[in-house]
């Protein structure tokens, strides 16, 4: 957002959090090593706003995704909600929190009941709440025709509904108690393309008439870019880069990021036998075992060009020449570039971009892509 | 070769041929009329109904839908792994000419292996926790090879190799969960063709993937293919992954195949409304944003339920409401002589904001 906005509170902040999980050691057994899931991220939702969360599975986001709600606790770091510090207040204020701030997961058959009806689901934050009264049934009522649900259909079971019409179901489910922001986490990974739209209309429509602020957890880059007005990309527990949302795609900073944006599958006739394999290395390591240095040096290809291109100071590393910041500094999160933030030692730079990361941006439509017309038909 | 009653869906020349075709390559793979049936509470449901299909050697056809579409139930009815009680009612599977729909079971369990092999979604199911990758290998070749112990762990070893697996002298005795899951699909893929099968199928392969891993995974495919000249039969629903690696693409809705034509002619000119829609429906990195997605409107069928005409003419923009859409099934027909077919019978009108009633 521009600077000549006056700035409300946040929705929602986070400030250097972190979640250790440690596997406990038995009697005779060395505890295992500790899992930095999440490592020292800071990030701020504003009202109305939308903060997409990207990065492959492991990168921490769903967990991330928890803390905000403080369904996982962070072991350092704070939570704040409307301005308000509620990292360590009791269970019962908390309760009163989560009023406020709701979760959407992934699988909207594994989180219904099936023995309960969807109007006893959607009734049941009120109830915990203790807000259910002679309005109850209405407001239920009122939540269904929102998300598009008929409100006739509140006494039949989640599997006398689709995937998506399940989808809804969650989504009423966490709006029930009108909350100001919701976490939603892969809310439309499991459902097929033509529900997808269905149901990313339905959250965009809902966020325009209710001012609300979505935490939008997912890894499909396209979905995201739809949806978000900016984005965060985690790698092994740490935000490597934080955009707004157009400058994400048209000027990547970090490399996993151009990574990331190489990988996705665009349904484009010129993207025939393209190969990005190169671009995209190996595979996300493990929370357990962080590499040293940047988190990204065994997979990326910035830095092998750049240790290629000579005048930084290199190291071999495998068989691999890499840059010496990159194996033994770990790049802080700071600007480059307006407010948009990078956590690399060779950020691509619109001066510095590498021929790598040019063709990407090229095949993803900067400058867009035209339809091509073939040549015979 | 194309009988009379069923067009080939091929064009004489492939649209864009990967490697300089001057013949058009041999049908490695053809369905004709494939149609499978389960019990239920009234009467048969046809789950997979008439659906014609072929594949040249060293191709790749995708084929797309939605989940319950039946693009999965149609290759497990080709290689007859329909699970009781639904059963294929009527069609052939021909690969080479040669009909094996109605092979004895013991024939048609050679063939599968080592002609005709499937990798399915979910790497983690697919392999069995208590044994090693090495020795699930290993048992698929003894199980269609005179082979002896020592030489079928050599070979699973090389295998392992092949598919890019690092270290693959040590990592023949890892049990699947001490592997990562694109490397677990990397193991069901060295399984697949282990035996050099001449078509292979690949239900959605890369759904359970990270988008990096699941480039690597599929280049590596392209590169066995290109390397074997295999038949691959890619089913997605993921439409970028069908203008990467694809020749050709079917378009299955409710059971029956509703488009089919090349890659570029389907991308380009997509005739079916379904295809329009679908296509218009997916957010794009270079769409417009701040507004609507043009979603489709409405849920997929249930195929026990389908309408008597078109079974998308419910959610279609062009016919909802049509007489003929609504009465009668549209099949799918040459449109023009590059192969490119669509079942409808109005795809050359305009999709309009409101439908007719």
């Amino acid at each position: 957002m521009s600077d000549t906005l006056s700035a409300p509170p946040p929705a929602l902040e986070l400030v250097d959090a972190t979640r250790v999980f440690t596997r406990h050691g038995g009697l005779f057994k060395k505890a295992g090593k500790a899992v930095r899931a999440v490592d020292g991220v800071s990030l701020t939702i504003r009202a109305g706003e939308t903060l997409g969360l990207v990065g492959e599975s492991g990168s921490g986001k769903s967990t991330l995704g928890r803390l905000a709600l403080r369904l996982v606790e962070p072991t350092s770091g704070r939570l704040l909600v409307d301005g308000r510090d509620v990292t360590g207040v009791s269970k019962a204020e908390m309760q009163a929190m989560r009023r406020d701030i709701q979760m959407v997961f992934q699988d909207p058959y594994g989180s219904l009941d099936p023995r309960v009806t969807i109007g006893q689901s959607i009734a049941e934050p009120l109830k915990v709440h203790g807000l259910w009264d002679s309005d109850g049934p209405q407001k239920v009522a009122g939540v269904m025709s929102l998300v598009g649900l008929d409100p006739s259909h509140a006494d039949r079971y989640p599997h006398q509904f689709s995937g998506g019409q399940r989808q809804r179901i969650g989504i009423a489910r966490a709006l029930t108690l009108d909350p100001k922001i919701l976490v939603l986490d892969e809310p439309v990974s499991a459902l097929d393309v033509s529900i997808q739209a269905q149901i990313i209309n339905l959250l965009q429509r809902i966020q325009r008439e209710r001012g609300l602020s979505y935490l939008f957890i997912a890894h499909d880059l396209a979905v995201v870019r739809h949806v978000s007005h900016r984005i965060a990309v985690m790698y092994l527990g740490k935000v490597v880069e934080m955009a707004e949302r157009d400058n994400l795609y048209r000027r990547p900073l970090h490399p996993y990021t151009v990574s990331l944006l190489a990988a996705v599958p665009i349904a484009d006739v010129r993207m025939r036998n393209r190969r990005r394999t190169s671009v995209t290395m190996g595979e996300i390591g493990s929370a357990t075992n962080v590499p040293p240095g940047c988190r990204f040096h065994p997979r990326c290809y910035r830095a092998r060009l750049v240790a290629a291109a000579g005048g930084v100071p290199t190291e071999r590393s495998g068989d691999a020449l890499l840059p010496r910041a990159c194996l033994i500094d770990q790049p802080a999160l700071k600007a480059c570039g307006g407010t948009d933030q990078v956590a690399c030692h060779f950020p691509e730079t619109p001066e510095t971009r590498s021929e790598v990361a040019t063709a990407v941006l090229q095949d993803i439509g900067y400058p867009p892509i035209r339809p091509i017309p073939l040549q015979s038909a | 070769m194309p009988n009379k009653a069923m067009p080939n869906l091929h064009p004489v020349a492939p649209a864009a041929p990967v490697a300089p075709a001057t013949a058009p390559r041999p049908v490695a793979l053809e369905l004709r009329d494939l149609t499978t049936v389960f019990p239920g509470d009234d009467g048969p449901v046809t789950v997979i109904d008439g659906v014609s299909l072929a594949v040249r050697a060293g191709g790749t056809l995708a084929v797309v839908g939605e989940s319950g579409s039946g693009k999965s139930m149609t290759f497990l009815s080709a290689l007859g792994l329909v699970a009781a009680p639904g059963r294929v009612r009527r069609g052939e599977v021909r690969i080479d000419g040669a009909d094996i729909l109605h092979q004895p079971p013991e024939r048609l369990r050679r063939l599968r292996g080592a002609v005709i092999s499937m990798i399915f979604q979910d790497p983690l199911t697919a392999l069995n926790p208590v044994f090693t990758i090495g020795e699930q290998i290993v048992e698929v070749l003894r199980a269609h090879q005179r082979i002896g112990r020592a030489a079928a762990r050599a070979r699973a070893i090389e295998l392992l190799a092949r598919v890019q697996i690092p270290d693959p002298a040590r990592r023949v005795d890892d049990y699947p969960h001490q592997l990562s899951g694109g490397q677990r699909q990397r193991v069901l893929i060295a399984m697949a063709i282990a035996l050099s099968p001449k078509i292979l199928i690949a239900d959605e392969p890369t759904t359970a993937l990270d988008v990096t891993v699941q480039a690597q995974i599929l280049d590596l495919l392209a590169d066995l293919q290109a390397e074997t000249g295999m038949a691959l039969v890619l089913i997605t629903h993921d439409l970028g992954l069908v203008a990467r690696y694809a020749d050709d693409v079917a378009v299955m809705y409710a059971g029956r195949l509703v488009e089919t034509g090349s890659m570029e002619e389907v991308f380009t000119k997509p005739r079916h409304p379904y295809t329009r829609a679908l296509f218009r429906s997916i957010p794009r990195l270079d769409g417009p944003v701040d507004e609507e997605l043009p979603a489709i409107e409405g849920q997929p069928p249930n195929v026990a339920r389908l309408p008597p005409g078109c079974a998308f003419e419910p959610r279609c923009t062009v016919g909802r409401g049509r007489a003929d859409c609504c009465t009668r099934r549209p099949l799918p027909l040459a449109g023009d002589r590059s192969g490119h077919r669509s079942a409808c019978f109005h795809e050359d009108l305009p999709d309009r904001k409101e439908a007719i009633r």
